[in-house]
């Protein structure tokens, strides 16, 4: 039997106790425990950025995080954006410059994207580019997706 | 060895060290080693997973005297904005800007890149050469006890460290640099972001009318742990920095090197790149 841990945090503006596998990722809880599957597996050793989800107002894998380190604390997914106005900007961007094409990558650029854009971290898009270095975009659509962000944030050339 | 049967998140750091004193126990900090490490089976979880997360007093950055103090718990993210960081020691910075990607920075911490003892750990070669010190906590009796050690002989191989079982690493203290302090870091990989190194330098000194005293040279991912380069040290010490200084000190680290072929590199590369590249930030410093 492997050791469980009940644990309590903030999902998405809400409170919510689960009990949880201490050697579980935050990743695994999410998509297996909880049943948000908007957040991705992809390489499952924090090189994609697939599973960004944001923790505390900073951006992270949840990959690399265990579950039992959510306690306490406040925890944003995809799932989260959808009634945010901040965010939807950046939805119909991506929508609007065809920055979506197999859309594997697209929540986690999402998380990713809105953690830079509520920071004033993407002035330029050399600052964009910087900032999405931790997620990959297997069908490469790098540009659209750097043009994308930049209609939000203002960001110039 | 037991069986994960115990998860522990302590408030203070008694709790913790107490918690340490069997011994058998696996620090959690920022996770993103620990948790791929365990995950694929690399690393087994001791008898208690200790989440030290919520111990206030490790975390932050501040100016004692004439050292920086970065508690354990500090981000990689945090340590590159920091006002205190960018102003005294900016090759800190730099190299933190260079630490795989921006989720991995906002989680990471000092204290894990430290203790996960890497010989390429990014934050190593910018700390040995600003002669950083790691404060260790324990409680052999009832009492807390502290004590430092250069992180210079913190290292004993990959993934090895003289950390004892029963310490934590609780700060890393770093003096204030003297006036004409100079400092760079250079990481050689495939790619910008999310690269461990092929090689990585760290050089710095007190740069005085074109004489560079104080120097200390140090080399990530050419040997099992981060190292000190003596003898480049000793080619460099109190010489005028100029081109034939420059080239000697560059094959002395040539020759110094003793690194491995692996699948980031040959050991050829390796110390062609650390002959060139010492020499390339040899000329920078001189040129500023």
């Amino acid at each position: 039997m492997s050791l469980k841990h009940d644990i309590e945090f903030t999902l998405n503006g809400v409170k919510r106790r689960v009990t949880v596998d201490v050697t579980m990722t935050a990743l695994a809880m999410l998509r297996d425990v909880i049943g948000l599957t908007g957040t991705k597996y992809g390489c499952g050793e924090g090189e994609c950025g697939a599973c960004t989800i944001q923790v505390d107002g900073m951006s992270l894998n949840s990959c690399l995080m265990f579950a039992v380190d959510c306690d306490g604390r406040n925890v944003t997914t995809i799932e989260g954006l959808a009634n945010d106005s901040k965010a939807d900007a950046l939805r119909e961007a991506f929508v609007e410059h065809g920055a979506v094409q197999c859309g594997f990558c697209t929540p986690g650029m999402i998380m990713q994207a809105d953690h830079l854009v509520r920071n004033e971290c993407c002035g330029d898009t050399e600052s964009i580019k910087r900032g999405i270095e931790g997620n990959l975009c297997r069908c490469t659509g790098y540009k659209k997706i750097v043009d994308a962000i930049a209609s939000v944030s203002g960001a110039q050339n | 060895m037991t069986e994960l049967k115990h998860y522990f998140a302590p408030t203070s750091l008694d709790q913790a060290v107490e918690c340490l004193k069997d011994g058998d126990v696996t620090i959690l900090a920022g996770g993103t080693d620990l948790t791929p490490q365990s995950q694929a089976g690399r690393l087994k979880i001791k008898h208690t997973l200790m989440n030290i997360r919520h111990i206030p007093q490790l975390s932050g950055i501040t100016l004692e005297g004439k050292e920086i103090r970065i508690g354990t718990l500090t981000t990689i993210t945090e340590i590159m904005q920091h006002p205190l960081i960018r102003q005294h020691l900016p090759v800190l910075a730099d190299a933190c800007d260079h630490f795989a990607s921006d989720q991995i920075r906002n989680a990471a911490t000092l204290g894990g890149n430290i203790c996960n003892a890497s010989p390429a750990g990014d934050t190593l070669i910018p700390l040995l050469v600003l002669d950083a010190s790691v404060e260790l906590a324990s409680m052999p009796e009832a009492k807390l006890y502290r004590h430092s050690m250069p992180l210079s002989t913190f290292f004993v191989g990959p993934g090895k460290t003289r950390r004892s079982l029963c310490e934590l690493v609780t700060c890393i203290r770093i003096p204030l640099p003297a006036e004409g302090h100079v400092a760079r870091f250079h990481k050689l990989g495939t790619r910008p972001a999310l690269d461990i190194s092929t090689i990585s330098i760290g050089i710095a000194g007190t740069l005085k009318a074109g004489i560079l005293s104080n120097v200390r040279v140090a080399f990530g991912a050419v040997a099992p742990t981060p190292v000190r380069a003596s003898q480049t040290e000793k080619a460099l010490e109190g010489q005028r920095l100029d081109a034939a200084t420059i080239e000697k000190a560059a094959e002395v680290a040539h020759n110094e090197v003793k690194p491995i072929d692996d699948v980031r590199a040959s050991a050829w590369y390796r110390k062609e790149m650390i002959h060139n590249i010492t020499k390339r930030i040899l000329s920078h410093v001189a040129q500023a």
